[in-house]
This record gives C-alpha cells, structure tokens and sequence, in this order.
C-alpha cells in the first residue's frame, strides 16, 4: 500500500444512519459510505478507483457528489454516511467534475479497452478533443497549443502470463493496492515519479520476472482499463479473435490446494481464456495464486482434450512445473 | 509483511556506512539492527514499523554519499528499514532532491531558483554562467530567498549542504511596526535592534535575558485549559495559509487519547515565502520554545519539527537549538518541570512542494510518498502515525509566545476585529526594499509597499499569497491586508508573500511559469489535479504564445478550474488556477479576442 495504513476503515456497527440522497431518505448501517447509500437508492454511481475487495483509495474523483455545507465535492466512495447529510448525485457542479474527469482521462490516456469508463463518458458527454486546439487559436503563423501530452509507454512483454500497457494506465492504484496490504502482501510495484509522470513501476522498473512478482494476477484481475492483460487475452486481441460477448463463464473449485478457492473459467470456443474468482467470494475476495490463476494450461494437453470431457475427468494431477505457464522466475 | 524480495544489488562500503551513520546505528549482524537511538530500539515487525520514519534520512544519505540512490544502496535501506524496494522507490522518485539514475560527475549540484521573483533577477543568465564554469545545475521551484534573489541553493555531494548567499551578503532585512509599541505583539522584537545577530554561542541564559522562556513558564503555570482558552480569546487563526483557529485545534487534540503528536511545518515552498526560514536562522530557541509549549499543552509526548530540505543554515540553527533545550531540561521525561515526558525530532524534506500540506506531510515524515489523504478524518483526530496531532506553521506558534507573553487583550489591541494580531510579509520583485515585515492586519496594501520603499517603477501587479494566491491590480492600493477584507475582494494573503512586478516584467511570463509550478509539483494522486493542471499549463502556454485569448480557451480554462477546485483532494488542486484565473481577470494574459 502507498501511504499509511493508519486510516480508519469503516466499522461493522450495527447502529443505523439516515441521509437524503436527490431528495430521497436511505438508511444504511453505520460506517458504510455515501456510496453504499446511493446504491441502497438505487442511484447509480460511476467510480473507477473503487472496488469492493479494496480499501477506497479516492484518487480518480469520478464518484463524487454534493454534501450540503462542504465547500467543495466529496468522494462517495469513501466518505461515511452520516445522518443528516444532504446528498445531490446530479446537480450541475457534480455532472461538471465527473465530466472533467472522464474528460481528462479520455484525453491523456488510450480508453480503447477501458468499456465502463467509455459508457460513463458518452452518458456525461466527455469530449477530450477539446485539449487538441483548432485552427481559431492560432495567431497567424505561430506554433497552435503544444500537444496535449499523454501517457506515452510502451507496452511490457515480459513473460508469458501477462502484459503491461501502461498508456492505458489511468493510475487507479487498485493493482498496487492488490500486490500490497489488501490481498497479495508482496508490494512488487508501486506508484513511482510525481504529477503527470507518476507510473505504476517495479524498483528501477526492473522486469518483472526479476522483481519481487509471484504471479498470482491479482493486479491484472482489478485493472479497469486493460492497461495489465492476460497474455490470452492480449494474444487473441492481436488477431481480432478476442470475443467477450461469446464467452461462457463456468464456475468451479481450484484442485490444487485444500482451501476452496472458488475460480470462474472463461472461455471462448471452448478454450480457457482467463480465471477470475469472484469478488464477493468468502475465500478469495477475488483474489487468487499462480496456480489457481494461471494452472490450468493442462487442460488443454493434447491428451486430456482427446480424451474425457473436462467435468467427467478424474481430479488431474496439478501440472508439473513444466507445464505449468512460465514467468521465467525460479521463485515459484 | 511478508517476506521482502531484494535483487542481488549490494550497496558499496561507503553507502552502507553513510547510511548506518544518519540511522544512529551501532552494529548490524543477520539484518538485526541495534539503533542507539532508545526510542527506535524495537524487535520484529513492530521495529520495522516503526523504523519506517527512517526511510527520509537514509535516502538523504545515500544521496550525499553516491550522487544518487544506486540500486544497492536502496536495498540496504529497504532491508535494514522493512521497507519493500519498489515502495523505497516510489518515495525516492517524489523528491526533487533524489536521483534514481547514475550520476555522470561527481559534483555537488546547484540548484538555481527559476520561479517569478529569481527569473525577473537573472536565474536564466545565473544559471547559464554556472554551466559555463563546470558546475551541475538544476533548475526549480522557489528557494525561499526571494529577499536575495536569484538564490541558489548547494546540493552537497560527500559535503554538507549549503546556501552561498548564507553569511557572504547583507543580512536580510527585517521590519516590524509594532516592535516599538509596548504591550503590542511582535514577532520580531528579540530579532531587530539592539544589534541582535544569532550566534552559535548564545546560550539559553542569554535566551532568557532576552525574555525567552517566559512563555513557557507562563504555559506551565496557566495548565491546558486556561492556555487553550487565552489562544482563543485572542482569535489567533493559522499563518500557514488555511487561517484555521488555532484554539480549536488544539482543544480538540487535548481532548483526544494518547499517544500525540505536535508537528511544526517549516516546509515553507509557497513561492515568494521566506519568514520560516528567518524566524529559524535568527531565533531558532523561540520556535523550539513555542514547540514546547504546544506539546505540553496539548498533552503530546512526540514533537516534530519537518523542515525543507533547501534549509541547511536554519536546519543546523534548530538542531543546536534541540540540543540546548535537552541540556536546559526542557526535553525528556520531565520536559521543563512539567512531569510529562516531551522530545523532538527533527526531518528534512526533499524538495516536494506538496508535503507542507499537513497530511501530505505525515505521509513523508512517516516514510510514504508525500500524498495528501483525503480529509475527514483530520489530523486532530488521525494525524501523524494515525494519532491525534497539532500540526501548525512556525509563525502560528511564536503568536502563542506572544499571546502568553502579553495577554490575548493586549494581543486584540492591534489588528482587526476580525484579524487580530501582526502577520509576517514577505515583500520582494520589484519594491525599494525586499524583506520580512511584520504589520498589523489591516494594514493597505498601499501602506505595507510604502513601508518597503514603494514600487520600482510602475506598478504592474501584485502577487498576493503566492502561487495558490491571486494577482492584484495597481489599483488595490486601499485594500486592507485583512483575512475579511481580502476575502471579500476575491484574493488571499496566504501565508503572507507579497510578489511586486512592475511594467517591465513580462507577465505573460510569469503566469505561464506559476502554471508550470503546479504541473510539476502535483502529486499526481488524483485525476482532476494530475491532468487539470497539464491541460492548464498547455493553455496558458498557448495563449502567450498567441498573445490572446479565444473565447473556447477561456471557457475551457474555467471548466478545468472549476474541476479542480470542486473534486481535487487537496489544497494544491483547488488553488491550482486561482493566479491564472486572478491574470486573465486583469489582462495580464494578453488581450481578450472572442
Ligand atoms: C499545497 C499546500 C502546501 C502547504 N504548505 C505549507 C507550508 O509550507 N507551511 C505551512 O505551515 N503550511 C502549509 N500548508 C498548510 C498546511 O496544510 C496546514 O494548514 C498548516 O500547516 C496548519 O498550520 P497553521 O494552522 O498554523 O497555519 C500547505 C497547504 C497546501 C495545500
Ligand atoms: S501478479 Fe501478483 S505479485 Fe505480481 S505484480 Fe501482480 S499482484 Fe503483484
Ligand atoms: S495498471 Fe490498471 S489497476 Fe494499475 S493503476 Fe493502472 S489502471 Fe489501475
Ligand atoms: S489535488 Fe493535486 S496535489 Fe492534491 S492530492 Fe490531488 S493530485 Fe495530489
Ligand atoms: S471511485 Fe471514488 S474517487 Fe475513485
Ligand atoms: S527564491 Fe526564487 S522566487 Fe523565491
């Protein structure tokens, strides 16, 4: 994690609070935040930084609302629900900054692969090329507006499990959050360098098999942009071949261990495309290790594939390290 | 933690050592440090914690030592600290003053101040002939010396760090209105007249001959309550910039459960601010006095002095302080008679305009990129280590000395009814005589340049609050230096500069280089800030370049300022277009086409 985990989280209390969001009274337990509340509303709030495994990090500032008495917005993700509190989800001054925001993001960063934040952006009527200029700005013969600077980054191929396309990366800090103290605990990137050139970097941007990295995905599982991919994914997308409305998604227990993780298989003309595990999995909270992740490349072993459908198949034995996609890490 | 992964890249000799050496450390056997600091001695994963608060001066260290932050070096550190590299990393790339690539000399490095003030003095051509003799230069934000611009500043490699202006010029000037009144507050009386100079061998007795200590002993006398209740009597409010009431502050620390912390912000990195480091240089035993006083006050056991790492002289000048204070009992486990244990520690930044904001400030202090945190919770309640804490500007604090000194009637008896009390100001541009200047709130503008020896030339605008502040027109002289009257007229005084340009500076310059300010110095946490002061700084660029501004330019610069006043985290964000708003107002961004 990147700052100090000294912050309250909120507590389960089982006392309640009553606030008015748009007009509308809601009650939500004690400790829960302005953003619990417009879901119990049923209002509907954007949010990019925020997830349900995470600890709120309130960076990105597309969730935020109006608090009648507070001079500026406040982030719905993160700030308690308190009783009494006057809430506008809709006003002017919030449609404005999410706008801003989406705006902004649409025109440092390459959203191509990024589906939720492109819908916000069409329903809030984002237009990044308004930071390209036109012709009326100009004085004559001198230079137009200065390029409008964005994320410039080469994608990093590094292995065979997953890339990193970093000019994707809207700086969402969920993967450094997922590496850290909220799931993995092996802190392998972090946000480095400050204002517009901060990037999400192993030390020294070392390559990541030599970094601290185990591969267990859970960066790439939390990534909203597609700025970390699933080599799958990124392969077949090379080729146009990449389907997610085709996809089936059958849920079962990972067989390597006996802790229970559940795993949700993805597949597109059935092969395996991606494990993820439910977020709101007891085990897991949606995260998992290499081998729930990645281990199942067996499956598709010219042997098994010819012979018993997967369900009827006796328990495999877990793949040998051979097998097993390499990371080019002797650490696993 | 789980167990930290380090590549096999081992720090030299000399970086182990320089690196022992600023962590106190006596001896080191299978990674288990024996630190000769007793309040830092801890076992396991409860040392590493705790030692994290460490990761600041060990970086400064490897820096003096190797020109940079080497890849071993940075092991060691993590290591001996429990801190994972890649986060290490993350904190040495937030600072100006750490690198992470190999240096090509072996030089110290000069760092030339390129802000408003120095440039209208020749940084440019300073920094040029610096080059031209075969010195490292790096250019950057303001050095708190605009009294004496353009300011350099020695970043010392295997040498101490140092100011050359330190000792070698004029003394900076130093004016107070109301030094000469009896019963009226001044900052400033110890420090002018008399041929007051600091000298490293002025003792506490010498301290108290001046009258130092004698808000001390008003502070144990009066107990908690009666203190708190004369700071608020006397409406003191913050000088730091937010002129948040101080009473309030620290009744609801006192109030709050221990362990607590009281932090003096000597960041002072607002443009054109330089009155924190004079208070330091010249009465360093008065800040640790007034530190004192807070922390017993407030019932802290652990006081913080975080202080810019351009500060070398006031830096060392409150380091001797500390010293003399432990010697004079007035730190340690009975800190002035008190019967409550009190000590101080003091830490460098790093060159991070954004950790003089408070929260970003614990984030730095406690070994973490300086990022601010969302407020609530605020620092009384989970401050520094998440702990109840007082954290408040040095100029805040000395108006306590004074308010225990005098009285809060006397203290009220100069000021506005609003604004009781002096601020500091800290003239410089283009006035007869740039320097700190203590004045009554309320006082005109037009009076407060007068007082400096009035405008060089003609008035073009001022600068008032520095970069987070607003431009004035030459027609602002009636304004009264007030927090009301300045609030009322749209501007802030800020934490008290006062930037004077006249009609021969290039203001379209100026505007594009406060924009600039911001683009570099956002911490890049949230979006609104990160990408609204880029897309800020490309406009502003543009409409110089073009010498006018569109009617789509000037719209798109109030959405982005909006934005980033409304959904920014800190500070910083939500100040980030007020100068460059405040110069299109008045025209100082070329014409208005439509
Ligand atoms: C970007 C930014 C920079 C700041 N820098 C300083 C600083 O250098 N010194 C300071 O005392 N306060 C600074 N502040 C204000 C602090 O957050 C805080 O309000 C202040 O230290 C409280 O002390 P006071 O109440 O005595 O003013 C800064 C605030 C922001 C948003
Ligand atoms: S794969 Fe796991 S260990 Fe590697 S960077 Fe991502 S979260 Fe961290
Ligand atoms: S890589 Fe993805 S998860 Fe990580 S900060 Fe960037 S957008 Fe967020
Ligand atoms: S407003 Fe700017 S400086 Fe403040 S937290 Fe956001 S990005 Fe950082
Ligand atoms: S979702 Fe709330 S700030 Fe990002
Ligand atoms: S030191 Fe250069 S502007 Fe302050």
């Amino acid at each position: 994690m990147t700052r100090s985990g000294e912050n309250p989280r909120p507590a389960a209390e089982t006392a309640l609070v009553t606030l008015s969001i748009d007009g509308r009274e809601v009650t939500v337990p004690e400790g829960e935040t302005i953003l619990a509340a417009c879901t119990a509303a049923d209002v509907e709030t954007p949010t990019i930084c925020w997830a349900p495994n995470l600890t709120p990090v309130n960076v990105c500032r597309v969730c935020v609302v109006e608090l009648e008495g507070s001079r500026t917005l406040v982030p719905a993700c993160s700030r308690p629900a308190e009783a009494g509190m006057q809430i506008s989800t809709d006003s002017e001054r919030v449609r404005h900054s999410r706008r801003m925001v989406l705006e902004f993001l649409g025109s440092a960063n390459d959203l191509s692969q990024a589906s939720e934040i492109a819908d916000w952006s069409r329903a809030y009527g984002a237009d990044p090329a308004r930071y390209e200029g036109s012709a009326d700005d100009g004085g004559g013969d001198l230079p137009l507006r200065p390029e409008p600077e964005r994320v410039d980054e080469p994608v990093r191929i590094q292995d065979d499990l997953y890339i990193r396309a970093y000019d994707r990366c809207v700086l969402c800090y969920k993967c450094v959050e997922a590496c850290g103290d909220d799931a993995q605990h092996t802190f392998a990137i972090a946000v480095a360098g400050r204002g517009f050139d901060a990037r999400i970097r192993t030390e020294y941007d070392t390559e990541l098999p030599d970094s601290a990295c185990v591969y267990c995905g859970n960066c790439v599982a939390v990534c909203p942009t597609g700025a970390l991919q699933f080599r799958t994914e990124f392969d077949l997308r090379a080729v146009g071949e990449w389907r997610p409305d085709d996809h089936s998604v059958t849920r079962t227990v990972c067989s390597y261990c006996g802790v229970g993780c559940n795993l949700e298989l993805h597949t597109q003309d059935e092969r395996i495309v991606k494990v993820t595990s439910p977020a709101d999995h007891s085990v897991t909270s949606g995260h998992l290790c290499i081998k729930g992740r990645f281990g199942w490349q067996y499956v598709h072993a010219p042997t098994l594939e010819a012979g018993a459908a997967i369900s009827g198949a006796p328990e495999p034995e877990p793949a040998a390290p051979e097998s097993m996609p390499q990371p080019a890490s002797n650490e696993i | 933690m789980a167990d930290l992964h380090f590549s096999d890249a081992a720090p030299t000799a000399s970086e182990r050592r320089a690196v022992l050496a600023a962590l106190g450390v006596d001896e080191e056997s299978d990674g288990a440090v024996v630190v000769s600091h007793p309040r830092v001695v801890r076992a396991g994963m409860q040392r590493r914690k705790r030692m994290r608060h460490q990761l600041l001066p060990a970086l400064h260290a490897l820096q003096r030592e190797a020109g940079w932050i080497s890849p071993g070096g940075l092991n060691f550190v993590g290591r001996t600290l429990g801190v994972p590299p890649a986060e290490a990393y993350g904190v040495a790339t937030f600072y100006e003053m750490f690198r992470t690539e190999a240096p090509t000399h072996e030089l110290s490095v000069r760092h030339v101040c390129v802000d408003p003030i120095c440039a209208l003095a020749g940084a440019a051509p300073l920094a040029e002939h610096l080059r031209s003799q075969g010195h490292a230069v790096h250019e950057g934000p303001c050095l708190g010396q605009c009294e004496r611009a353009p300011a350099v500043f020695i970043q010392g490699r295997r040498e101490p760090d140092r100011v050359p202006a330190d000792g070698s010029g004029p003394d900076s000037l130093l004016v107070s209105v109301t030094a000469s009144t009896t019963g009226a507050p001044s900052l400033l009386r110890q420090m002018i007249g008399r041929d007051f100079r600091y000298s490293e061998s002025m003792s506490m007795e010498a301290y108290r001959e001046r009258g130092g200590g004698a808000a001390l002993d008003a502070a144990l006398r009066l107990g908690t309550d009666e203190v708190i209740s004369q700071v608020t009597a006397a409406g003191l409010s913050g000088r730091g910039g937010a002129a948040f009431p101080t009473g309030i502050k620290w009744r609801a620390v006192a109030d709050g459960e221990g362990p607590k912390h009281v932090v003096a912000n000597i960041d002072e990195s607002e443009p054109g601010t330089f009155k924190d480091r004079l208070l330091c240089e010249l009465e360093p035993l008065a800040i640790i006095e007034s530190i004192v006083v807070a922390g017993l006050t407030v019932g802290a056991e652990h006081g913080w002095i975080y202080i810019r790492g351009e500060y070398p002289l006031a830096t060392q000048r409150l380091r001797h302080a500390i010293a003399q204070a432990r010697s004079a009992g007035w730190l340690g486990e009975d800190a002035a008679g008190s019967g409550q244990p009190f000590d101080i520690e003091l830490r460098r930044g790093a060159g991070a305009y954004i950790c003089g904001e408070e929260t970003a400030l614990f984030n730095s202090l406690e070994g973490f990129r300086g990022e601010p945190r969302n407020k609530p919770p605020f620092p009384t309640t989970h401050g520094l280590f998440g702990r109840p804490t007082v954290v408040n500007n040095p100029e805040t604090l000395l108006n306590v000395n004074e308010i225990l000194r005098i009285g809060p009637e006397a203290y009220r008896s100069v000021g506005t009814e609003g604004s009781p009390g002096t601020k500091l100001f800290c003239l410089s541009g283009h006035v007869g005589r740039p320097g700190l200047y203590e004045a009554p709130f309320g006082m005109t503008l037009g009076e407060l340049l007068g007082l400096a020896g009035g405008v060089q030339g003609t008035l073009a605008a001022v600068l008032l609050g520095g970069a987070a502040g607003s431009f004035v027109g030459p027609d602002a002289g009636e304004l009264q230096l007030s927090l009301e009257d300045t609030r009322a007229a749209g501007t802030t005084l800020g934490s008290g500069p006062v930037m004077v340009f006249n009609d021969t500076a290039d203001m379209s310059a100026v505007v594009e280089r406060l924009a600039k300010f911001f683009r570099d110095e956002s911490c890049g946490q949230c979006v609104p800030c990160r990408v609204g002061t880029v897309r800020q700084h490309e406009l502003v660029t543009q409409i110089r370049r073009t010498g006018r501004s569109t009617e789509p330019q000037r719209e798109l610069l109030g959405d982005i300022a909006d934005a980033m006043g409304d959904a920014s985290i800190c500070g910083l964000g939500h100040t980030a277009a007020s100068a460059v708003l405040s110069a299109m107002r008045l025209g100082l961004l070329g014409d208005t086409a439509s």
